[in-house]
């Protein structure tokens, strides 16, 4: 499997994704520059956390005009698998590969710690790796991570079992104390239709090692390493 | 030709800054306030002199990049 991670002025999570990769490929993935439009053949794109363009405008919305994100638009349409994490996630909203938008917090405050997620369906080649049900800890750090999308668009996801992962108290309790940013349906991450892209505000590149304090994240990209080789 | 855009959230899209603005204004004694919406505004300047041509590239910027038509509405004026 080969994979690339997309890189904008302002991104800062890419080295991190990078490592999360290359652990679980056993070989580093490919960096893509913005400007590119052409991009190499590759069985996954990762768009990395961080504020690609300063968050101007709004958050993601002038990254995913960019020349590269076209490119990868396309190539999801054929299949590819996609994965936007917290910028990249709101990235890949803007680009129309995922339905919704993430508003700024409710609470106003940037949010960055551990948060409890609950995986809410295993069947996807991101979340094979765990079971259904199964709680997470996962850290978050995003001041616009407030998942917002109107009912029937929500109800569609739910019925299409397109939920990937919630926010989520102990023993996985769905609770307003335990969504960190005021998120629809306490919704974490998503999935398309075809399922082959997945897009969260939560960052499982940084929980792989025991110093990060959790390796939950790792078995997301293992599976998906498993599941697209 | 400038044209003047105010971008606005959709009714029913929750906006934590104009609720904080509220209670800002309500802090300092504005109790006339009852409620308080944040929005954008943009100029941009155009080398068009045909409104209704104007109006079409203007329309399509905000559809494509300016506004997220999910959560926002927006008000196009053209001004000379």
């Amino acid at each position: 499997m080969k994979a690339a991670i997309v890189v904008f002025p302002g991104s800062n999570r890419e080295n991190d994704a990078k490592a999360a990769l290359t652990q679980a490929l056993g070989r580093e993935p490919i960096m893509v520059w913005h400007r590119d439009t052409s991009l190499p053949k590759v069985d996954l794109v990762l768009v990395p956390g961080g504020f690609s363009y300063g968050d101007y405008l709004r958050c993601g919305a002038i990254a995913a005009n960019s020349p590269v994100l076209r490119e990868v638009k396309a190539r999801s349409e054929q299949g590819m698998a996609v994965i936007g994490v917290c910028n990249g996630f709101q990235i890949i909203t803007e680009a129309g590969l995922l339905p919704g938008v993430l508003l700024r917090n409710a609470n106003l405050k940037f949010v960055c710690r551990n948060v409890g997620l609950r995986v809410e369906t295993s069947n996807s080649r991101f979340t094979s790796g765990y079971k259904k049900g199964q709680v997470l800890s996962i850290p978050v750090a995003h001041h616009d991570g407030n998942y917002f999308a109107d009912p029937k668009t929500l109800d569609e996801l739910e019925a299409e079992d397109r939920i990937a992962f919630r926010y989520c108290g102990p023993e996985g309790r769905l609770d307003a104390n335990y969504n960190p940013n005021g998120s629809t349906r306490h919704i974490a991450g998503i999935l398309n239709k075809k399922r082959n892209v997945l897009g969260l505000m939560p960052h499982p590149e940084n929980a792989i090692e025991p110093i990060h304090g959790s390796t939950d994240g790792k078995a997301l990209f293992h599976s998906l390493v498993e599941a697209v080789s | 030709m400038k044209a003047r855009i105010h971008i606005t959230l959709k009714s029913g899209v929750l906006d934590p800054q104009g609720r904080a603005i509220a209670n800002a204004l309500h802090a300092l004694g504005f109790d006339s306030v009852d409620d308080v919406r944040q929005g954008k505004y943009i100029e941009v300047d155009l080398k068009e002199s045909d409104k209704t041509k104007a109006k079409a590239a203007v329309d399509q910027m905000c559809g494509k990049l300016l506004a997220n038509t999910v959560i926002e509405n927006y008000a196009i004026d053209l001004v000379d």
